[in-house]
């Protein structure tokens, strides 16, 4: 008896200093807990709360947001939702098609949405023709860093094909530099072969293997010719790379112990909180062989089904921020990413960010705008860990090419 | 009449009394862990990706489970890892033990130093493990900076190795706690029976071997239970230290079982390789709880 | 106590003793190390760490790392540092490790002298309970957190805890009160005092080492637990792993690793003063009970 009612006192105490959580406001679940990410997101924070609207932060970093959709699986599990999530790609579809999301056609008739924002993206925003995320940005995937110093010195023009990329990497090697700074995790390595992939086979071969998941393509001989590419690749790529961190390898092209990294846009950060400028100190292209080509990934705020109409009201507020072009200049500017809007001036963005907002516009255009990969934002995340299970072995040296390639059809069918 | 009535109130009472007080933890070990098993054995028959959802599918699950090869690795990777943390915690904890009770000067700051990394949450422990195998910037890079030129050591980046690795980071979390486990038992050991040996001219090494070892038994047992449960539940250290990799050489089956159910969305596979982690645990438990419980009758 | 040290001490000889403390001081350096790694770059300007040495003492001492990870680091939106999660850990571990404890020692008070029929399978199932991977627990619990009105809430953290302590909990006291001699509580029965008497006057003053174990083992294991943590009780409520987690494992931006060490030691903090204090009476009451068998 004495043990059932101290637990209830005390369960009772308990709750009672722990449960307001849910007042008039939203409640955010995201894994933006870095520095520059953290200040990004609190300009969104002070709009909100300029219109009256609390915040109640609920950040869960750690393994690129996995942890983070752990948590909402508990607490949607609990009927408990948070108002808004970060969340990217497929996600956002799987949530929409367990009826999980809000509807925000209301909000983005208003807004336009449908004008302003590029087709590829809405593939992920919407669901059944309904809008139920807001996207915060566009990260671009197939971007190499390179430092100039060490260009300058070996006297080197940024590459345009693949043959003067692997020529550019033997100078560089045979002056004693790392010729690739790479950190081999898996993710990273997808991040490289989806690149390099596009560069082999181009759109068609891309949305054929990754998007289609036609064997035929997974097991083609383009997919062994990137498999090889890799393993040219390897050779460029120091005896340390295994387990490294990405923005410890972004700092060995920072420090000039590199010449190149191939690695999305949040690489930017590193540069530029280093002391650097775009255009000077480091140069950004794209990896060659996929120019005219933007593979992306896109952070969105996906909207979950709230019953109280002022929780409502605060949501679709919130959407509606996010979508606001001030936010979206301050929240990328700082984030190294490019708008989710095409409509927005180029003014605030250093050189590789107008670069980008160009290229994202020019590709949206003609087609060449791709969902990547190894971002999830190609196939359903079971796929998308069968193939990196395949890339890292293979990059490891677990497999040869041809192998690899027939492992990816066999991995790829049993993640379906 | 009326007070021989409460009398026997009371009696009923008090044989009563300790059924209710163990009736609500009996009840809750039974539905939040017999009752979420059965849940889990239920869910790898099923559909479920994102969420639990209750299609039937039979033992397709299983079957796709053991045609994943990373599910190999899992399996093997545990083996390996179980059976070396266990030997070698037990015999680090064992030796350390027998060396504290030799009436060592400084025992009580040594023991602590001992016990600390059980302390410790993997969390950033890992990465100063990491850091510490690392060849680029760890003991190997030290060892060349103090003019050891030769030396190797680069196990972590080795896919063939780094399971190793693992196995040297747990051992250093936990070989304290056995020595702990060991020197309680050497303490409790009855000096007569040492005093009467001792009489019979046995011999310092044949004291442990014959002895005292053998009197350890509990000891051996508890550290076995308690090392197999952290080897099966090892995911943090896991994570931190290699991240599964190089590749996907050191995935253990917490891993695969939480990549599968989480990451991947594949629900009903990381319940099917959940349920065969509880059987192989049920498999090692079961006969040693048996053994254990029926000998105190 | 053994008595092997004693009178051996002289025919183990001077030889045999100095390798017992080279052997001990060995292990001690290898169990630092980490420690030493984490302290030591703690205690540097970030760009002694990336460009050099992490072995190495620092060459600018600097506890600015220190006092950011307590109060100013980035956990979420606001930069709060630890502390705030650190009262979190507290309210959460203090009840959990309290309640579990004194359930604990109540069923182990009920299995060893108030054994009824099938009272082992009772305490064989109760054992097993120990052995449940965490991460199948996540769903099925999250539902009946969110039907009892307390999930994302420290109370919901403390049940969780509190049953999945309850296994440890009652081995210990079990294995102890198993050696209690039962004539003692016979006697007193006898002489009319009741089942709580008995427990109290008892059983439970001579308790202490025995708590003493279970305390520090339920404590690290709480205090360290990460999974539930996050999942159960993220924002306002979370642990200090959660908020550790959020300021080591951000995904982009730059890394200040000694600001992370200093936060993990910070984080470590309560269980390492726990087992410092507590040290001496650990191995005393893994001694008095639970390995005894």
């Amino acid at each position: 008896m004495t043990i059932k009612n101290t637990l209830k006192a005390s369960v009772a105490v308990l709750a009672l200093s722990s449960a307001a959580a849910h007042a008039e406001g939203v409640e955010v679940l995201h894994w933006w807990t870095s520095g520059g990410e953290a200040a990004a997101l609190n300009v969104l924070k002070g709009d909100l709360e300029g219109q009256g609207i609390d915040w109640t932060d609920m950040p869960v970093a750690g393994g690129g947001g996995s942890d983070a959709m752990t948590v909402l699986r508990a607490r949607v599990t609990a009927g408990d939702p948070p108002t808004a999530v970060q969340m990217l790609g497929f996600a956002i579809q799987d949530w929409a098609a367990e009826g999980a999301l809000a509807d925000l056609n209301g909000l983005a008739a208003e807004q336009k949405w449908d004008d302003v924002v590029p087709a590829a993206l809405q593939n992920f925003s919407k669901h059944d023709g309904s809008w139920v995320s807001a996207p915060v940005n566009v990260h671009s995937t197939n971007w190499v860093w390179a430092n100039s110093a060490i260009m300058a010195e070996l006297d080197l023009e940024q590459p345009g094909s693949w043959d003067e990329f692997v020529a550019a990497m033997e100078a560089a090697q045979a002056a004693g530099y790392v010729a690739l700074a790479h950190g081999g995790q898996a993710w990273q390595e997808a991040t490289v072969f989806d690149s390099i992939a596009m560069g082999v086979g181009g759109p068609e071969f891309y949305q054929a293997a990754f998007v289609d998941l036609d064997p035929e393509a997974l097991g083609g001989a383009q997919m062994v010719e990137a498999f090889q590419r890799m393993e040219t690749l390897r050779g460029f790529v120091d005896d340390n790379f295994s387990g490294r961190d990405w923005n410890l390898a972004s700092a060995m092209v920072v420090n000039g112990e590199a010449l190149f990294q191939i690695m999305g846009d949040w690489a930017k950060g590193e540069f530029v909180n280093a002391g650097q400028t775009a255009g000077e100190e480091f140069q950004c292209f794209r990896v060659p062989g996929s120019e005219g080509t933007v593979t992306f990934n896109s952070d969105q705020f996906a909207m979950f089904n709230v019953t109280d109409t002022a929780a409502m009201d605060a949501q679709v507020t919130m959407a509606s921020s996010v979508m606001s072009p001030s936010f979206q200049v301050a929240f990328n500017t700082v984030k190294g990413s490019v708008p989710a809007r095409t409509d927005i001036s180029d003014a605030e963005f250093d050189a590789c960010g107008k670069l980008g907002m160009a290229q994202l516009a020019d590709a949206a255009a003609s087609g060449g705008l791709f969902g990547s990969m190894a971002h999830g934002h190609a196939n359903p995340p079971a796929v998308q860990n069968a193939m990196y299970d395949v890339i890292t072995a293979h990059f490891n040296g677990e497999y040869d090419a041809e192998t690899a390639a027939a492992e990816m059809v066999t991995a790829v069918e049993l993640a379906q | 009449m009326a007070r021989a009535a409460s009398v026997d109130m009371r009696t009923r009472m008090q044989e009563l009394l300790p059924k209710i007080v163990l009736a609500p933890s009996f009840a809750l070990v039974l539905l939040f862990v017999y009752g979420f098993i059965a849940f889990t054995i239920y869910l790898s028959f099923t559909d479920s990706r994102m969420l639990p959802s209750y299609g039937w599918e039979g033992w397709t699950n299983y079957s796709k489970l053991f045609r994943i090869r990373e599910w190999d690795t899992a399996i093997t990777n545990l083996a390996i890892f179980a059976s070396l943390y266990i030997v070698i915690c037990t015999i680090i904890g064992l030796m350390l033990a027998i060396f504290l009770d030799q009436k060592i000067r400084g025992e009580g700051l040594l023991r602590p130093i001992f016990l600390y990394p059980m302390a410790l949450s993997f969390i950033v422990t890992g990465t100063a493990w990491k850091w510490f195998l690392d060849p680029g910037i760890g003991i190997e890079n030290t060892m060349h900076l103090w003019g050891w030129e030769s030396f190797e050591f680069g196990w972590i980046k080795d896919r063939n190795m780094a399971i190793y690795t693992i196995v040297i980071a747990a051992v250093w979390q936990s070989s304290g706690f056995v020595m702990a486990m060991f020197l309680a038992g050497l303490r409790g050991i009855d000096n007569e029976i040492l005093k009467a040996a001792q009489m019979d001219g046995a011999s310092n090494w044949q004291l442990y071997r014959r002895i005292i070892i053998p009197l350890l038994r509990p000891a051996f047992l508890s550290a076995f239970v308690i090392l197999s449960h952290l080897a099966i539940k090892s995911y943090d250290l896991v994570i931190a230290l290699t991240g599964g990799g190089p590749g996907n050489a050191t995935a253990v089956p917490a891993t695969f079982m939480y990549s599968y159910t989480f990451t991947r969305n594949q629900m009903g596979i990381g319940a099917a390789s959940a349920v065969i982690m509880l059987m192989t645990i049920a498999a090692i438990m079961v006969p040693y709880l048996y053994a254990e419980l029926r000998e105190k009758k | 106590m053994s008595v092997a040290s004693q009178d051996n001490a002289a025919s183990v000889g001077r030889v045999g003793r100095t390798f017992v403390y080279l052997t001990l001081l060995l292990f001690a350096l290898f169990y630092l190390l980490p420690f030493f790694i984490m302290l030591v770059n703690s205690l540097k300007p970030l760009g002694e760490i990336t460009g050099g040495n992490m072995i190495a003492l620092p060459q600018d001492w600097t506890i600015a790392p220190w006092l950011s990870a307590w109060s100013t680091a980035q956990i979420g939106v606001e930069p709060t540092g630890l502390k705030p999660y650190f009262w979190n850990s507290i309210r959460m571990v203090v009840p959990a490790v309290v309640i579990c404890t004194m359930i604990g020692a109540l069923n182990g008070y009920v299995l060893t002298k108030w054994r009824f029929r099938g009272d082992t399978i009772v305490f064989g199932l109760m054992l097993f309970s120990c052995f449940i991977p965490f991460q199948i627990v996540l769903i099925p619990m999250a539902r009946i957190l969110g039907i009892l009105e307390i999930s994302g809430t420290t109370a919901g953290l403390v049940l969780v805890h509190v049953v999945y302590g309850i296994g440890f909990a009652t081995l210990y006291y079990r294995n102890y009160y198993a050696a209690f001699p039962t004539e003692l509580v016979r006697a007193a029965q006898i002489d009319g005092a009741g089942f709580f008497q008995i427990f109290y006057r008892i059983l439970l003053p001579s308790s202490g080492p025995i708590t003493v174990v279970c305390v520090i083992w339920l404590f690290t294991n709480i205090w360290n637990d990460f999974l539930f943590g996050a999942s159960f009780a993220s924002g306002d409520a979370a642990p200090m792993t959660v908020a550790l987690n959020n300021l080591v494992n951000s995904s982009t931006g730059v890394r200040e690793y000694n600001v992370h060490f200093a936060g993990a030691i910070l984080a470590a903090l309560p269980t390492l003063l726990v087992y410092i204090v507590a040290g001496r009476f650990f191995v005393r009451g893994l001694m008095a009970g639970s390995v005894k068998g």
